[in-house]
């Protein structure tokens, strides 16, 4: 289907489009398999200015919207997801910079993310708090001119791998919600450090580690916006990136319906390739039809939110849920029309089946989704 | 620094036929891209503007559509772009297509060095990059597999030999063409794109490098294309049954029965 792509737009897809074919695919399996960052692509996506892509000119970047960031992640994401994962978590992680940063913070950290030489990460999830964010336990204290941090996020993409990590912490127990404020933490901060590389399921290319503060003293002037608006921000930046995942989740599902067509044409049974039985012909229809019209859904969310800055909670839910689901099921249904060979790791869908499962569970489980969804239904419908 | 990488424009490999007629490339509906040596060229150029500072300048004679392959070449890197393109350079064989480059290369002026790609994947000669380097009275080397010393005045390099390589020493102004492990041509940023779409490419005509007609296009071609033909499909396929062992069996039996 034409989206009507702008000029910068069609630009955008083409050299994230060449990354993706010539870089991610023919390195994704070994990547997966040893578990290894992907500097190097990552290093190619900086010099071709992808990191740019969010990030305000006067910052260095080309100063894109939510359907810019969208297009690129699509792409990457046909190759895979865990270096998607990777560069998309880097957006993440200045977000809140980008958000609620001052002036000079954002001159002090955007143009490094921008031009790729330098990673962010973004700290929210601990042990007890994942989709329930209010059971934040790390807390910064101020103790003179400087915030003194105490506590362990969990699951924290880019650690280890990222130089600037914004991390929740609870400033003020008393206040509730409204006790927790955002600082910025940089790599090799004295109390500051990384646990080991998680061993996950999937998207086996991202570094995902614990962020460990024990007594981390940090400046004064590393607080984002004020004190006591960690939420809101946390919130904003969410909303803002949840596209981007469900980018993702078109790009993993475009990519193994390409895998599954291509393998339904040239394979042959009962004396006839499998795509001349209707079984599975429906089957790869169904496919397309939910990917087409989750990609509508991503693509129409990516402009409201691109026209509506201040009201983009629903649909930046809406379609990370209805898009990663989509991938979940197209994943794994070009395994089955792959049958056997689907499940092996030789083929690249059963490394997608893996892959696309973070998609429903990280930024927002997708039940936290329908939550956000059912609430500001409630509020319309209460207004009305 | 200055830099000229002479680029063309050949059809996709993928995509080439013969008209049967003629025996000449059907060119019609055939994709055209950036001559996949010329690649490494271009990048090997942009390179070295990053390390000694300068700049790159990109030379493509050919219609006017080469304009294309110039703009890609500005959207990874290179500064600026001419098309040489006259009706008058039609037919032109490598005789007169080094002529032409080289009086197109001292219109646009004072270079240090010049980068070929070893040869274009249509034509396969070999040939534009020295006789360019003639042309221009300047020392060349040929197939250059890596640059390992570069400063304002010269370069340390290998050449690529059929048993190994050679490493020489040159001093600009100079020329060279590379085989394509010298280096990985980068993907094109955005920022590059967008110059590369609004770029003004300056176009020469016969007139304006001061070429005389009668060392340009076919007149001034030396080269006669008697005949041109695909060479007869010769595939014998042999397909081996039966168990692994078996297979291998058969297999090597069949290898021997060439020794």
């Amino acid at each position: 289907m034409d989206y009507f792509l702008s000029e910068e737009q069609e630009m955008i897809v083409e050299i994230a489009r060449q990354i993706t074919d010539e870089r991610i695919i023919p390195q994704r399996a070994e990547l997966d398999e040893k578990d290894e960052f992907p500097r190097a692509i990552l290093g190619e996506m900086a010099r071709a200015d992808l990191f740019g892509v969010p990030i305000p000119e006067e910052f260095g970047g080309f100063g894109g919207g939510c359907l810019d960031i969208v297009l690129a992640l699509e792409q990457l994401g046909r190759g895979c997801i865990g270096v998607g994962t990777a560069f998309a978590a880097s957006s993440l992680g200045i977000y809140p910079i980008l958000i609620a940063g001052s002036q000079e913070m954002r001159e002090k950290y955007l143009p490094d993310v921008a031009s790729g030489k330098k990673f962010a990460a973004f700290g929210l999830t601990e042990a007890n708090a994942g989709s329930d964010a209010s059971g934040i336990q790390t807390t910064a204290v101020l103790d003179g001119d400087e915030w003194v941090l105490n506590g362990t996020k969990q699951w924290i993409t880019n650690g280890g791998e990222a130089q600037i990590y914004t991390v929740v912490a609870i400033t003020d127990r008393s206040k509730g919600a409204r006790g927790a404020s955002m600082l910025v933490v940089e790599e090799g901060d004295p109390g500051f450090s990384c646990g080991p590389k998680e061993k996950k399921m999937g998207i086996r290319a991202s570094s995902t580690t614990e962020l460990i503060f024990k007594d981390c003293r940090i400046p004064k002037d590393r607080l984002i916006g004020r004190k006591g608006t960690g939420f809101i921000t946390v919130m904003k930046t969410l909303d803002s990136s949840r596209p981007g995942i469900a980018a993702l989740g078109l790009g993993l599902a475009q990519g193994a319906l390409d895998e599954a067509a291509s393998y339904a044409k040239q394979r042959v049974q009962f004396g006839k390739p499998i795509m001349a039985f209707q079984a599975v012909q429906h089957m790869l229809a169904d496919m397309a039809i939910q990917l087409e019209a989750a990609r509508s859904l991503v693509y129409g969310a990516a402009r409201h939110i691109d026209a509506h800055p201040n009201n983009m909670s629903k649909v930046s839910s809406m379609c990370k849920v209805f898009a990663t689901d989509m991938a979940m099921k197209v994943a794994t249904d070009a395994v089955q029309v792959m049958g056997g060979y689907g499940y092996m790791r030789e083929y690249p869908v059963e490394k997608m089946m893996r892959d696309a499962k973070i998609l429903q569970i990280y930024e927002g489980t997708n039940q936290i989704q329908r939550n956000v969804v059912g609430q500001e239904l409630n509020k319309e419908y209460t207004r009305a | 620094m200055k830099i000229i990488v002479c680029i063309k424009q050949v059809p996709d490999a993928k995509d080439v036929r013969l008209d049967p007629k003629t025996n000449t490339l059907a060119r019609e509906g055939v994709q055209s891209i950036m001559n996949p040596y010329d690649q490494h060229a271009v990048e090997e150029a942009v390179r070295l503007k990053e390390l000694l500072g300068g700049e790159v300048t990109v030379l493509s004679m050919g219609p006017p559509q080469a304009e294309e392959v110039l703009r890609q070449a500005i959207s990874c890197g290179a500064d600026h772009a001419v098309v040489v393109s006259d009706r008058a350079f039609a037919g032109a064989d490598t005789w007169a297509t080094s002529y032409t480059l080289a009086k197109a290369v001292n219109v646009i002026g004072a270079f240090d060095l010049v980068l070929c790609g070893k040869q274009a994947i249509d034509g396969d000669t070999a040939q534009v990059g020295p006789g360019l380097a003639m042309r221009l009275q300047i020392p060349y080397v040929t197939c250059v597999q890596k640059v390992r010393e570069a400063t304002n005045s010269g370069l340390v390099l290998e050449r690529m030999m059929d048993d190994g390589y050679d490493v020489l020493a040159l001093d600009f102004p100079a020329l060279l063409t590379v085989v394509k492990n010298i280096n990985e041509p980068r993907v094109p940023s955005l920022k590059g794109k967008m110059r590369a779409k609004k770029v003004e490419i300056r176009k020469l005509t016969a007139a304006d490098i001061g070429a005389d007609p009668a060392f340009i296009g076919l007149p001034g071609s030396p080269t006669q294309v008697v005949k041109v033909f695909p060479p007869e499909a010769r595939c014998i396929r042999t397909v081996f049954t039966g168990s692994l062992d078996e297979q291998i069996g058969q297999l090597v039996d069949s290898l021997q029965s060439y020794l």
